[in-house]
């Protein structure tokens, strides 16, 4: 089989070639059609403005979702928040983000009507935001539990209440150790945004499947995407592994594995 | 506010448009399962091969199918199987390949990390009652294991079967394609669609329970 990287030079509307392939994509100049590069760099930014929504929303409602579920059984006001919390895992993590986003986009705008505006991309950010912040809640939830005892008593020691206890001692150090699964989950984010194409929101898979049809040069899209996807996912990895190093508490990795200093 | 008319929902709506979609997505969990975990086991040994040739290709894969859009995966094979073997291929048969190769990427690194968490004395064992390679692993290391492991791939079972809901994308006729074409018939889309949301949370909530009870079971105390 032949290939021919040149079709991206190729005007969308007629199949000739453009006059500024290159340029275009750096704003300099600008093509009276536009070429398959164009439309591959608008998919792109698509993808990520997706992912980007996406994670922000998922990273605040899991970080959420998960400290609650660690409240004591205690009262009943915290043991309701903790079968909320729960209920709300569960229910997003065991059904698939396809079926979420056909939801999210058939169902559920009928019902809170003020939806009915938002365009689809909100509406799939939303659910992506939603369905990835059951698995961030677990991530959380895991590096809370994973701290000494400890750590909480001493809190209630010093007098602070379980607010003041999760946002000066607990949720500082917690965030810090999840870090590394956030990473991996921010990652899966990136791949997961191409349900999208489900709702015809622009992005690069559904621009894959479309140009493929047209220009009948489907390892060529198809290269060009899956690159562009490899290249973004390890793009958030490298961010992420930036404020990693930035928020490190000298001294402490993860939790300290000195017996005679656990608390 | 609006009403949901739930009507339709009755046998023939399941024998008619579901049932075909539910044994397809079956199928092809456990198609993949079988296939991911064999195949996985293989590329694991290789990844843990002395060989550095063997243990780059098989990490090289592992990497570049973790890397990818599984939703991406799927056209590539949709893609290139056609044009391997010369002759059009149907959306179902592709899916089932698409799948076991996908799989085999996530089964490898979870039969490598059951084969770390066998202590290296089963090995040193091994080797002091003559066995070779081979043998050793046959009869020693995998299926320690693979019983260490069997949380962990029902987990991936169970997540699995929520991503052949994304065959979608290549027209396959699974579960969430026959309610949504039931949702067509009948004329209430909406109705298919939250009745399809129920069904996948029942069948993956109760797998999901199974799992955890039979995480207490299965666990080697040492």
């Amino acid at each position: 089989m032949n290939m021919d990287f040149g079709v991206f030079c190729k005007s969308t509307l007629d199949g000739e070639p453009v006059q500024h392939c290159i340029s275009s994509i750096f704003g300099i100049a600008q093509n009276a059609d536009p070429s398959y590069l164009d439309w591959l760099m608008q998919a792109w930014f698509w993808t990520i403005a997706v992912a980007c929504l996406s994670l922000m929303i998922a990273l605040v409602i899991g970080a959420v979702m998960g400290t609650l579920r660690t409240l004591p059984n205690s009262s009943l006001s915290s043991r309701l928040l903790v079968w909320g919390a729960t209920a709300w895992v569960e229910l997003f993590r065991n059904i698939p983000i396809l079926v979420q986003v056909f939801v999210w986009y058939h169902v559920i705008p009928s019902f809170i009507l003020p939806l009915k505006e938002l365009p689809s991309y909100l509406l799939v950010s939303i659910a992506l935001g939603f369905f990835t912040s059951a698995r961030i809640a677990e991530q959380v939830r895991a590096g809370i539990q994973s701290l000494p005892s400890g750590q909480m008593a001493a809190a209630t020691a010093l007098g602070m209440n379980r607010i003041q206890s999760y946002r000066y001692v607990i949720l500082p150090m917690a965030l810090r150790i999840v870090i590394p699964p956030l990473t991996s989950e921010s990652m899966n984010v990136v791949k997961n945004s191409s349900v999208a194409f489900a709702v015809s929101v622009p992005e690069l898979t559904l621009f894959a499947m479309q140009a493929q049809e047209e220009t009948s040069r489907g390892i060529e899209i198809y290269l060009a995407v899956t690159l562009l996807y490899a290249l973004s996912a390890f793009s958030v990895n490298r961010l992420l592994t930036w404020i990693e190093r930035r928020t490190r508490i000298p001294g402490f990795v993860g939790t300290s594995t000195d017996p005679s200093l656990a608390h | 506010m609006l009403i949901l008319d739930l009507s339709f929902y009755n046998w023939t709506l399941f024998t008619d448009y579901i049932q075909k979609g539910l044994l397809f997505s079956a199928q092809l969990t456990v198609i993949a399962t079988v296939g991911g975990i064999i195949f996985g086991t293989f590329l694991a040994l290789m990844r843990l091969a002395g060989n550095p040739v063997l243990s780059y290709c098989a990490s090289f894969y592992v990497n570049t199918m973790r890397s990818i859009p599984l939703v991406m995966v799927i056209l590539w094979f949709f893609l290139l199987i056609p044009l391997l073997i010369g002759k059009p291929i149907g959306a179902n048969l592709s899916a089932i390949i698409t799948f076991i190769a996908f799989e085999t990427a996530y089964f490898a690194e979870i039969m490598r990390a059951g084969i770390q968490s066998v202590p290296r004395g089963q090995t040193y064992a091994a080797q002091a009652l003559g066995m070779n390679y081979g043998q050793n692993m046959r009869l020693i290391i995998l299926p320690q294991a693979f019983r260490n492991m069997i949380p962990v791939l029902m987990t991936q079972t169970i997540i699995l079967f929520q991503d052949t809901s994304l065959v979608y994308a290549i027209g396959a006729y699974d579960l969430l394609k026959g309610f949504e074409i039931a949702g067509k018939n009948y004329g209430r889309p909406m109705e298919t669609y939250i009745l399809a949301a129920v069904t996948y949370f029942i069948i993956c909530f109760s797998l999901s329970k199974l799992v955890r009870k039979i995480q207490t079971k299965v666990a080697i105390i040492r």
